[in-house]
């Protein structure tokens, strides 16, 4: 994550980025750095609403659990950057949602690492995105020789308001480990019409209509959050503003 | 109530309905039979707004105004009832908030005050009782892992506290066993048997027309009615068929 310079597009991790903003919060500050110690529990919620490069590097000690939820939907350009290392029979949760419309570039970057024996990871990532919007989740996973019983799971969902709005998902998975349970999986799609439909047909103007469905698709990713109430009502307030 | 005059309607350009008319006053149950590929589930649509269901000659009131002018909602709103053939299954959505939405929304649009969450729960636990579905139903996910009959008895327990004016009932009869029959059909019989209330039953068997007794029925064939009768028309039909009857 501590990118020395300034990232091309030709950067696996930087492909669908905006370069200009970029370049223009270049330098970056230093990540946060948070270290759980053995043990210990850690929660987290992180709103990116004002077009921020935002960088955090977990590093999670033997037993340690944390959980982070992220709701990443303002500026042009806004970014969330995950490093995560889970030492043995570490426990991380990340639920993640971004919604974007206009001409919105976000994205959602994680690493996480299993550098030990029997630690779990899961990943939650849902994506809405209307008008020329981008989002973008890019998840690797990298599990060390010696980090047998690994259990990491993806599950990463795009919402396309319009055929215009563009979501990249991209898994990586590097392991070296030969006992391990890595599971991802990746879906884009559109709102159900007959669902919209059905809805109407009850009295729900279609507005409300697709509100009440992408809400339903989003606000699972948030439960349980520390804050969660806020969570959910700015991603609501953020969903009204693109149907 | 609803005025259907000359209505010609297709579906992918293809002509489905050609020529319907049929009028339905308060406090009449009218019975539309046919066989598969007259236009009944396509009726239905038409006059329930689905997108993709063109109008292309003929015209329909409710209660007066341009049914056929208005969004689905504001049929909804009007007091207008669809009853789905294949109730829609729509994951996260809790039915409890999505019939309260409901609710309010059309009470809203008729100039009526919202109803509270208590006030709102009161209603939908006596309807859910009517209908003998388990309260615990109705705060799961609309329509999500319930069985055929189970979806039907939920579009009954809508159709309860929604309080339509007209409904519209798209094959509410199929997928039901013989007991789950009787409680639909009491079901329908106390929300919709009232003074200033009609129901419109699409069904292809006579069995449901045990339960809750049409004053007319319609044959509906090759997207017209051809023949129209009291109650005994479907006795008629379920002995002898639609060809002869259509014929």
């Amino acid at each position: 994550m501590t990118t020395a310079t300034l990232p091309t597009r030709r950067d696996e991790a930087w492909r669908y980025s905006d370069i200009a903003a970029v370049t223009a919060a270049w330098p970056l500050p230093a990540p946060e750095s948070i270290i759980v110690p053995a043990g210990g529990h850690f929660a987290r919620a992180v709103v990116q609403d004002a077009g921020d490069i935002q960088q955090i590097e977990l590093v999670l000690g033997k037993g340690a659990v944390a959980s982070l939820h992220v709701l990443n939907i303002g500026g042009a350009f806004g970014r969330i950057e995950l490093a995560v290392t889970l030492n043995e029979g570490a426990d991380f949760t990340l639920g993640a949602a971004q919604i974007g419309g206009g001409e919105q570039n976000l994205e959602i970057v994680t690493t996480i690492t299993h550098a030990e024996p029997g630690a779990t990871s899961r990943q939650v990532v849902r994506s809405v995105l209307s008008g020329t919007a981008t989002g973008t989740y890019l998840g690797k996973v990298a599990v060390a020789r010696d980090a047998q019983q690994t259990d990491s799971a993806q599950d990463v969902k795009a919402m396309l308001l319009n055929r215009s709005a563009t979501a990249n998902a991209k898994p990586e998975l590097e392991i070296y480990a030969d006992d391990v349970k890595c599971a991802h999986g990746c879906a884009i799609g559109e709102l159900d019409a007959m669902a919209l439909y059905y809805l109407q047909s009850r009295g729900i103007p279609p507005g409300e209509a697709k509100k009440l469905m992408l809400q339903a698709f989003v606000a699972g990713v948030f439960e349980g959050a520390e804050d969660e109430a806020r969570l959910q009502e700015l991603a609501l307030a953020k969903l009204g503003e693109l149907v | 109530m609803l005025k259907i005059e000359n209505l010609h309607a297709t579906v992918a350009a293809k002509p489905i309905l050609k020529g319907l008319s049929l009028t339905i006053n308060a406090g009449e149950i009218h019975a539309i039979m046919g066989p598969n590929g007259a236009g009944k589930s396509t009726l239905s649509y038409v006059l329930g707004g689905r997108p993709g269901y063109e109008v292309t000659d003929g015209s329909a009131t409710f209660d007066g105004a341009d049914l056929l002018d208005m969004e689905p909602h504001q049929r909804a709103a009007a007091g207008l009832f669809l009853g789905f053939q294949y109730p829609v299954e729509i994951p996260g959505v809790s039915n409890v908030q999505f019939l309260r939405e409901a609710l309010n929304a059309q009470r809203r649009g008729r100039g009526e005050e919202p109803l509270s969450g208590g006030e709102f729960l009161k209603v939908a636990r006596e309807k859910a009782a009517l209908l003998k579905m388990d309260m615990d139903m109705l705060k799961r996910s609309v329509n999500v892992g319930f069985s055929g009959g189970e979806k039907k008895r939920n579009e009954m327990v809508q159709m309860g506290i929604i309080d339509p004016k007209l409904a519209i009932l798209d094959e509410t009869d199929s997928g039901l066993d013989i007991d789950a029959l009787r409680t639909v059909g009491d079901g329908i019989n106390t929300i919709m048997r009232r003074p200033g209330k009609a129901v419109l039953l699409i069904t292809h068997y006579q069995r449901l027309l045990d339960y809750v007794q049409p004053d007319f029925v319609h044959v509906l064939a090759a997207g017209r009615i051809v023949k129209s009768g009291g109650p005994e028309l479907a006795r008629e039909l379920e002995e002898h068929g639609y060809a002869e009857i259509a014929a």
